[in-house]
């Protein structure tokens, strides 16, 4: 059976976690054969089909331009996967928002379980998946002919951009009179996406208000980073929950993470215990953030901070 | 309207977690258990609705153990009216737990139903659009703000990247986020004033579903222990470790 991926796209652009999901379906086909299908649905989705048939491993692209799915509303994309899933063995989303949102809804109308989050594929039905914030990995095993699964987009390398996927059209546009799209404010900023950031700087409680964390701003333009905050500067009002590291925002994995002012609770940890170096800047050198960071500074940031940008 | 609302008893928020020796769960025995954080969220905002006159009945409805009887006398505590118990010692998967709050959603035909966005325990965040799908509802998931007009629903969603607005036609199915609402905690003559409010038990056979499932849960493993490096003596010590060892820089 072959494997449907959904791709994930933003302002008429292919996110590249897709291209970490393409590889988490190339995992499943060596084990269970099958050739890997992208969907691509929007509005005006052309150039991203495009770019998806460049992904390597791609054999297909189905594309389903229309209104409905301009907005990637759960309700209509669920159904058009409902609708095309009978041609599947398995498919698979990005754990974003979007994935998140939808995928339950095809496992749900086709009588199946979701695996949610894999972060490896033993084989073509067994994978292994985060639970309880990432403290304990469970492996599960599918026995549903159908397998609907989200990926944890940094648990796999992205494949490269050489393939030459077919473009195909569907033609099913379906209903839908139960939503409808209002509006969408993206927060607009310069810096890289905090899931798909090489380099991460986060603030925590110790920042001290929403103001401080402007420290971090000369270091995140210096080092190209995006700029994140733990749970607990999110709950003390510093900073918008979308710039939240931990089990309960976003699961980062960058080559290097900056740690300021963040004790190291488990549900942080649990999303940004995979980053490939560490650093933490505290000044209580109890921290449990120490006892995961390959270096460690016990430092007053407020003194810290300044003197690491002046020397970057 | 009917607003009802879905908890889940899971262990609670701050306890380490320990898998057991032969790596086939996490090991529950003697832990303290508590209402999933999400699920607090979505209780508050049921609640706020029936304070602002938007609500007219709270209900609250679980699915788990004897035990999780505890986690619906929270709910009636902080202000719902009555409660539901589907009753199963068995493990419960998200679809299952769909299927069941599913029927339930039949039976008392709430104009919105407001869930948790996941559990801490399993980490799923399926089974209010499970539940959406199932019941042919319209859904708001992860949602900051919600807001009854009328017939319709208008759910701020936290999407990657920004805030998303929907229109959703009533009846609709929402799940919570982080920033819906600040939950509010129990106060000690509620909590007495909960014992006598109404809490219906019902099976998973009554309602008609199995609760099996087709994913088997083969083994539960502690995750790789993450080695502590070493501690640096000054800013100029950390950029030359990053600059010269780690080579991130």
């Amino acid at each position: 059976m072959s494997i449907l991926v959904l791709a994930e796209h933003h302002d008429g652009q292919l996110a590249e976690a897709t291209a970490h999901v393409v590889a988490a379906a190339q995992q499943i086909a060596r084990d269970g054969g099958g050739d890997i299908d992208v969907l691509v649905a929007g509005e005006g989705v052309s150039a991203i089909a495009e770019a998806a048939a460049r992904l390597d491993g791609v054999s297909r692209v189905r594309v389903a331009d229309d209104a409905v799915y301009a907005h990637q509303l759960a309700e209509p994309l669920g159904d058009l996967l409902v609708a095309l899933s009978g041609d599947y063995g398995h498919v698979l989303a990005t754990a974003s928002t979007t994935g998140k949102n939808v995928l339950p809804r095809l496992a749900a109308l086709s009588d199946v379980s979701q695996i949610s989050e894999i972060i490896a594929v033993e084989s073509a039905d067994t994978f292994k998946r985060p639970i309880y914030a990432g403290n304990a990995i469970a492996t599960v095993h599918s026995e549903d002919a159908l397998k609907v699964i989200t990926v944890r987009p940094t648990a796999f390398d992205a494949v490269g951009e050489t393939g030459g996927g077919a473009i195909e059209a569907i033609d099913n546009g379906v209903d839908n009179a139960l939503s409808s799209f209002i509006d969408e404010r993206l927060e607009q900023s310069d810096r890289p996406e905090l899931g798909a950031a090489k380099v991460v700087v986060s603030g925590g409680r110790g920042m001290g208000s929403g103001e401080n964390f402007q420290l971090l701003d000369g270091i995140a333009d210096k080092l190209g980073a995006a700029i994140g905050a733990s749970r607990a500067a999110v709950d003390a009002g510093f900073v918008a929950n979308d710039m939240q590291v931990g089990q309960t925002g976003k699961i980062v994995a960058p080559e290097l993470y900056v740690a300021v002012g963040i004790s190291g609770a488990i549900q942080h940890l649990a999303g940004m215990k995979d980053s490939k170096v560490i650093v933490a800047i505290n000044k209580d050198e109890e921290a449990p953030i120490f006892q995961v960071a390959d270096y460690g500074l016990v430092a007053d940031l407020f003194e810290a901070l300044p003197e690491l940008e002046s020397k970057l | 309207m009917k607003v009802l609302v879905a908890v889940k008893r899971v262990i609670d928020y701050n306890v380490k977690i320990r898998v057991k020796p032969d790596h086939s769960d996490v090991d529950l025995t003697n832990v303290k258990m508590a209402m999933n954080p999400f699920c607090e969220i979505a209780v508050e905002e049921a609640v706020r609705l029936k304070e602002k006159g938007v609500a007219s009945e709270v209900v609250a409805v679980t699915v788990g153990p004897k035990a999780a009887q505890e986690q619906l006398r929270t709910a009636l505590a902080l202000g719902a009216d009555r409660a539901i118990h589907v009753q199963t010692e068995a493990p419960v998967e998200s679809l299952a737990a769909a299927k069941l709050l599913a029927k339930v959603v039949g039976e008392e035909q709430p104009q919105l139903t407001i869930l948790g966005k996941q559990a801490i325990d399993s980490d799923n965040n399926q089974v209010g659009q499970m539940l959406a799908a199932l019941t042919g509802r319209p859904q708001g998931t992860f949602a900051s703000e919600v807001e009854v007009d009328g017939d319709t629903l208008k759910v701020t969603r936290e999407i990657d990247g920004g805030l998303q607005t929907v229109a959703l036609k009533l009846p609709a199915i929402v799940t919570t986020d982080l920033r819906l609402n600040e939950p509010r905690y129990a106060k000690l003559p509620d909590i007495m004033k909960a014992k006598k409010k109404p809490l219906d038990t019902k099976t998973p056979d009554e309602l008609g579903v199995s609760v099996d499932s087709g994913l088997k849960r083969v083994a539960v493993e502690p995750p790789a222990e993450r080695q502590g490096g070493v501690k640096v003596g000054s800013v100029d010590e950390l950029v030359d470790k990053l600059k010269n060892e780690a080579k991130v820089l």
